[in-house]
């Protein structure tokens, strides 16, 4: 079965450790998961910036290690990120800003990936903040 | 990939207009979505009804009014809009209190529209 996650949810939170848990959880039983949307609060999951103590997980390097394993696509909603600080070096460019911070493995898109994913998965399941 | 067919998309709004981004964001989606000709609904019900209230005054804390978005679905050709009648009734609303045309279903109407989707896009 196709799968796509949306996840709503900071790294801080549980669903955000859900939504890793669960994606691990369908490539373990060899669906296809088409998409990862970070939409909302999720969008900070594309930090490089992210620096969490050394003995915590570090979510961002997670889901870049995840994705390049099993080749999925992770698509950070650029209007969100943009509204919490989450730019590449084009939006940094265009906004005249002095510094970008998206993680490698993520791209910024826009929400017709949400509605993409949507259409071309059998499931989209939510992982709410 | 070979375009499949179209689908069946519910947005869901179940939290209060301004408290997150949340609601805002939703309605973002929705808005997104009208542009992929899919067969979208949209479904207020719990505290999402709140974001349906005339009257709203959210210059005061600096926020536009989600109204004023909500207002233009019409124009997007989003029409199939729905309001928990129970969620209503149990935060003391009226039909009257509710600013934009919409659908005010009972809760076994609203089992029916959730069963009949492909997705379910909560907010």
């Amino acid at each position: 079965m196709i799968f796509s996650l949306a996840i709503y949810a900071t790294p801080s939170v549980q669903s955000s450790d859900s939504a890793y848990r669960f994606a691990n959880a369908l490539v373990a039983h060899n669906h296809t998961l088409y998409r990862i949307f970070f939409y909302h609060d999720g969008v900070y999951h594309g930090s490089q910036l992210n620096t969490p103590a050394q003995d915590e997980v570090d979510h961002t390097v997670r889901w870049q290690q995840f994705a390049k394993q099993h080749n999925v696509d992770m698509v950070i909603c650029i209007a969100s990120g943009l509204r919490r600080g989450i730019l590449n070096s084009k939006e940094a460019t265009r906004y005249e800003k002095s510094a970008h911070n998206l993680a490698e493995g993520f791209e910024l898109s826009g929400l017709g990936q949400l509605v993409d994913a949507a259409v071309y998965s059998d499931r989209l399941v939510t992982f709410g903040h | 990939m070979n375009k499949p067919k179209t689908k069946k998309l519910l947005f869901l709004f179940r939290h209060a207009p301004y408290g997150s981004a949340l609601a805002k964001e939703g309605i973002d989606a929705v808005l997104a979505a009208s542009a992929y000709d899919q067969d979208l609904s949209v479904l207020f019900m719990d505290d999402g009804v709140f974001q349906l209230l005339k009257h709203q005054k959210p210059d005061d804390i600096e926020e536009k009014n989600i109204i004023n978005i909500l207002s233009a679905f019409t124009l997007y050709d989003i029409q199939s809009l729905f309001v928990c009648q129970e969620s209503l009734a149990e935060r003391g609303l009226r039909n009257t209190d509710i600013a934009i045309g919409i659908n005010i279903v009972a809760h076994n109407t609203v089992s029916q529209l959730l069963s009949q989707q492909d997705h379910i896009l909560s907010f």
